[in-house]
């Protein structure tokens, strides 16, 4: 289809241990969170999905309230909020405070909302070192590729991959076990941790009363990269918001479960601004910088809005056949799966990214796992109806639209439906498979119209 | 216009909600009561916890502990947090127990250098297995954080049933801290080809000593 | 009683043999059955390819040809599902159609549905000898709900052994036009589903959506097994 990545498509399609890998990885995390959420466990999954959806639905469709009582509300416990448009102002911000306070070294945690905005290429003509310190975005940060999976950013790569990358890029001996791989990474990000001017994490929840944000994780670099440095940026979109503290009870239940199978993470910290009174530790500073970045676009569509419920669990790509056979990278944006496929094209040109809502057989699995109820498969039908509609606007795909045109009027006229349908049962066997034929017979055997239409199996046994 | 106007007027265009226009109704935050009865709390702890491959001790009280925790300690660099419970348990006492620290600098250069960080936490889920710290002048967050192994030694009356308690207790914990952090394990990362290893950035062994008087 | 059947147009053009089957099923359990010829096509195939007002031309002609029918029987899930489940969409904007819907929609029975629901049969007098497994088609198990019932069906069959594959619910990869804008894909999804069916060992796969079943024989063809591909009421026809 056009504008999709065909080429690269089939490469992964005929890459076995791509195809293991992925096939495996998104297994594994698929039976960890069936277990997590069965109704012998979790008795009350279905409810919590129900309730999730109902609060991120309020707290979109009021927004605008609840980002200035989460403002009003880091202001009083001394963080400053700082609103950005686009990454281009979160660059600008994080510069500026850099310069001003002699900073040379930031530590950061993961956030896919930083991959969105491009952060660390747009500080790095700046004298200004951004680490990752994620493992999986460390590895990838060294081999400068980007995450395959929301979750399991490095799945695509073997320990070989690893090996070599350590050895190209920090200069260590060839190590190829991953423990001790992980050893080394620990090793060099310890002293950057402890020698960084500020530390970026993003955040899974902001809440509204307390003025906090909530990161979720296994390793300890969010927590680090929140306590060592006298800096603290957190970095999220506005959508991010919930209310109440205490409405963390349903969205923690059901964040560590669809994403891994955890009931909770390692750690959840809950941050609301820089170290107070005497505590002994802790930043001096702390930032919020809320995210824009089309996010509003996407609140202007009623029944499309709720593409912003997203928790990033990563559910949805385990689930999806499609993301498990062309893997993350094939996603032309930082979000893949199904997630990736609803909201690209609603914050990028549509008919650029118009192949996506397409790139699915509408199969639903991922919408039967979505914890805030997300119904992606309607949403994906109908950003296809806007993909037609925007193309033929720019008189493209004009015959695809004629076929349905010609496929409406045939189906309303039985006359002219039935005899098109013998027509083609004749002519079948003589028709060599061109166009959309052959693209079935490259995969499969091609069926056959039947002799004789039920129409007419039916006309012949009633004369009996 | 600044940015934090332009969003807001961007959102309030796209909801047709008017500034100041106050929220519809949410409903009450509904919260999950204990599972199980409050005797199976401490058992319950330690079956959750030692299933996340941290080890959990039950002593009678406080002068139980250092007897249970001498071969960890033994020999060790220590760093303990101030928490009053850590004292009236003997830990501060021990040689090879820095703790008392209130500068920052000095106390993370003595996390970074120790074995094992000694902690007390202020509650303990039972349902989870899972450690509450709230950062205070008694807890430095780095003591369990930067050392490799990290001890907690916890009341038993501070254990509760699962987060939702928690948060009944504590519905905004902003107001207490500007860190509560919830451990629920030893660090850990599956990155690479999906093999679970401990200890990556935090902790990677991890105890838990539950005194009972 | 009578009970009118919308065979859908791949059962027409492509596995009549299907919507015999089912005919006879239902006659033998005493059904007179209604077959208005004026039938044609749910619309499906252009509402998923992003041609709703196309798609609205022939949900009109499906309303207007069932306007009569008090049961209306259907082999397969897709197709039931688009008109219970999608048509609200469809005609959003009309309120005259949307009210015809919502009377036509509880009259819509899914084949495997009718028989266990309706009828209240689940013998229906079938025996064949073989070892079969059972694919959930995804309209059929996500927005029909529909898991046990043509499992029970099946166990009722004499001679016959059901035995799962262990990625039944997987989907098969036709997805309409899926199938012909991401062959490549379409064909893989398709091959996983037939490894884990050749694990099964069993000689047939069934299923109650034709569709999955012309995806899934093509691919077997392909690769030249010997599975056959078979609608549940071609099973529970036979004798």
């Amino acid at each position: 289809m056009t504008g999709a990545p065909s080429e690269t498509i089939k490469q992964t399609l005929d890459d076995p241990r791509l195809q293991l890998a992925i096939y495996a990885a998104s297994g594994r995390l698929m039976d960890h969170r069936a277990t997590a959420v069965d109704a012998g466990v979790l008795p009350e999954y279905q409810d919590l999905r129900t309730q999730a959806n109902q609060i991120k639905k309020h707290t979109i469709e009021n927004l605008d309230y609840y980002l200035e009582q989460l403002e009003a509300n880091v202001v009083a416990h001394g963080g400053t909020v700082i609103f950005c448009r686009d990454g281009q102002e979160v660059a600008d911000f994080v510069l500026g405070l850099a310069k001003k306070n002699g900073a040379r070294l930031i530590v950061k945690s993961k956030s896919m909302t930083s991959e969105e905005i491009h952060f660390n290429e747009r500080l790095e003509h700046h004298q200004l070192e951004a680490v990752e310190t994620d493992l999986g975005e460390y590895i990838l940060q060294l081999a400068h590729q980007r995450p395959y999976h929301i979750v399991a950013p490095a799945l695509h790569m073997t320990r070989y991959d690893v090996a070599d990358v350590f050895t190209q890029r920090l200069g260590v001996e060839k190590e190829v076990v991953p423990e001790n791989q992980t050893k080394i990474a620990r090793a060099v990000l310890r002293g950057k941790f402890l020698q960084a001017d500020i530390g970026v994490t993003g955040a899974n929840f902001l809440i509204a009363d307390s003025g906090g944000v909530v990161v979720v994780e296994n390793e300890g670099n969010a927590r680090l990269s929140s306590s060592t440095p006298k800096i603290h940026i957190a970095v999220a979109g506005i959508e991010k918001l919930i209310p109440r503290a205490q409405d963390l009870a349903v969205f923690l239940d059901l964040l560590g479960r669809s994403a891994t199978g955890q009931p909770l993470t390692v750690y959840t910290s809950f941050l609301s601004g820089p170290r107070r009174g005497d505590e002994v530790d802790g930043p001096d500073e702390f930032y919020l910088v809320l995210l824009d970045n089309g996010r509003t676009k996407l609140l202007t569509d009623p029944e499309k809005r709720q593409s912003l419920y997203c928790i990033r669990c990563g559910a949805c790509l385990n689930h999806c056949p499609v993301y498990r056979k062309i893997g993350g990278h094939n996603y032309p944006w930082v979000y893949s799966g199904p997630i990736g496929a609803l909201i690209t094209p609603q914050f990028h040109d549509i008919t650029e990214n118009g192949w996506l809502p397409f790139a699915s057989s509408l199969c639903g699995a991922c919408a039967e796992v979505c914890p805030v109820k997300i119904e992606i498969p309607k949403l994906l039908l109908k950003l296809r109806s806007e993909v037609t509609e925007a193309k033929q606007k720019q008189g493209a795909e004009g015959l695809e639209r004629l076929a349905f045109r010609m496929f409406a009027w045939i189906m309303s006229h039985p006359r002219i439906y039935l005899l098109a349908g013998r027509i083609g049962a004749t002519l079948a066997p003589l028709v060599p498979p061109v166009g959309p034929l052959n693209k079935w017979a490259s995969q499969r055997t091609l069926p056959r119209p039947a002799k004789q239409s039920f129409h007419q199996l039916w006309a012949a046994r009633k004369r009996q | 216009m600044t940015s934090r106007d332009q969003i807001l007027a961007d959102i309030r265009t796209a909801l047709s909600r008017s500034q100041g226009q106050p929220p519809a109704p949410l409903a009450a935050p509904l919260l999950r009561g204990p599972r199980f009865d409050r005797n199976l709390y401490v058992q319950t702890f330690v079956q959750r916890f030692e299933k996340l491959a941290g080890k959990a001790f039950v002593v009678p009280d406080a002068a139980a502990v250092i007897p249970q925790l001498s071969s960890l300690l033994d020999g060790k660099r220590v760093v303990a947090s101030n928490a009053p419970f850590l004292e009236a348990c003997g830990i501060t006492r021990l040689a090879q127990v820095q703790s008392g620290f209130t500068d920052r600098d000095a106390l993370r250069d003595a996390c970074a250098a120790a074995d094992v960080g000694v902690t007390s936490a202020d509650y303990a889920l039972a349902e989870t297995g899972t450690l509450v710290m709230l950062s205070s002048r008694q807890e430095a967050r780095l003591v369990s954080l930067l050392p490799p192994v990290h001890v907690a030694i916890v009341p038993r009356s501070r254990i509760l049933a699962n987060l939702d308690e928690l948060l009944s207790l504590l519905p905004k914990p902003a107001e207490q801290s500007s860190s509560m952090v919830l451990i629920t394990g030893p660090s850990r990362t599956a990155d690479i080809e999906q093999i679970l290893v401990r200890g990556v950035h935090g902790p990677g062994e991890i105890y838990a000593v539950i005194v009972e008087a | 009683m009578k009970v009118s059947l919308f065979v859908t147009c791949i059962v027409d053009q492509v596995f009549p043999q299907v919507g015999i089957a089912m005919a006879e099923v239902l006659e033998r359990l005493g059904y007179e059955i209604d077959f208005p010829p004026a039938q044609t096509c749910c619309g499906q195939p252009a509402f998923n390819s992003g041609y709703p007002k196309e798609a609205c031309t022939v949900a009109r002609h499906f309303l207007d040809v069932f306007r009569d029918s008090e049961y209306i029987v259907v082999p397969s899930g897709s197709c039931t599902s688009m008109i219970t489940h999608h048509y609200e969409e469809i005609f959003k904007d009309d309120s005259k159609r949307l009210e015809e819907t919502h009377r036509a929609a509880p009259r819509v029975w899914e084949f495997s549905r009718f028989l266990l629901e309706v009828a209240k049969a689940e013998d229906v007098g079938a025996r064949y000898d073989g070892v079969v497994t059972y694919h959930d088609s995804c309209h059929a198990l996500r927005e029909l709900r529909i898991k046990n019932g043509p499992r029970r069906l099946l166990a009722k069959v004499q001679g016959l052994t059901l035995r799962e594959m262990d990625v039944a619910e997987e989907c098969c990869g036709f997805g309409g036009t899926f199938s012909i804008k991401f062959p490549e894909v379409s064909g893989a999804m398709a091959r996983t589903k037939i490894e884990s069916i050749r694990k099964t060992e069993a000689g047939a796969v069934v299923s109650i959506d034709s569709s999955c079943l012309m995806q899934l024989q093509g691919v077997i063809d392909r690769a030249g097994l010997p599975i056959r591909t078979m609608h549940l009421a071609e099973v529970l026809a036979f004798r």
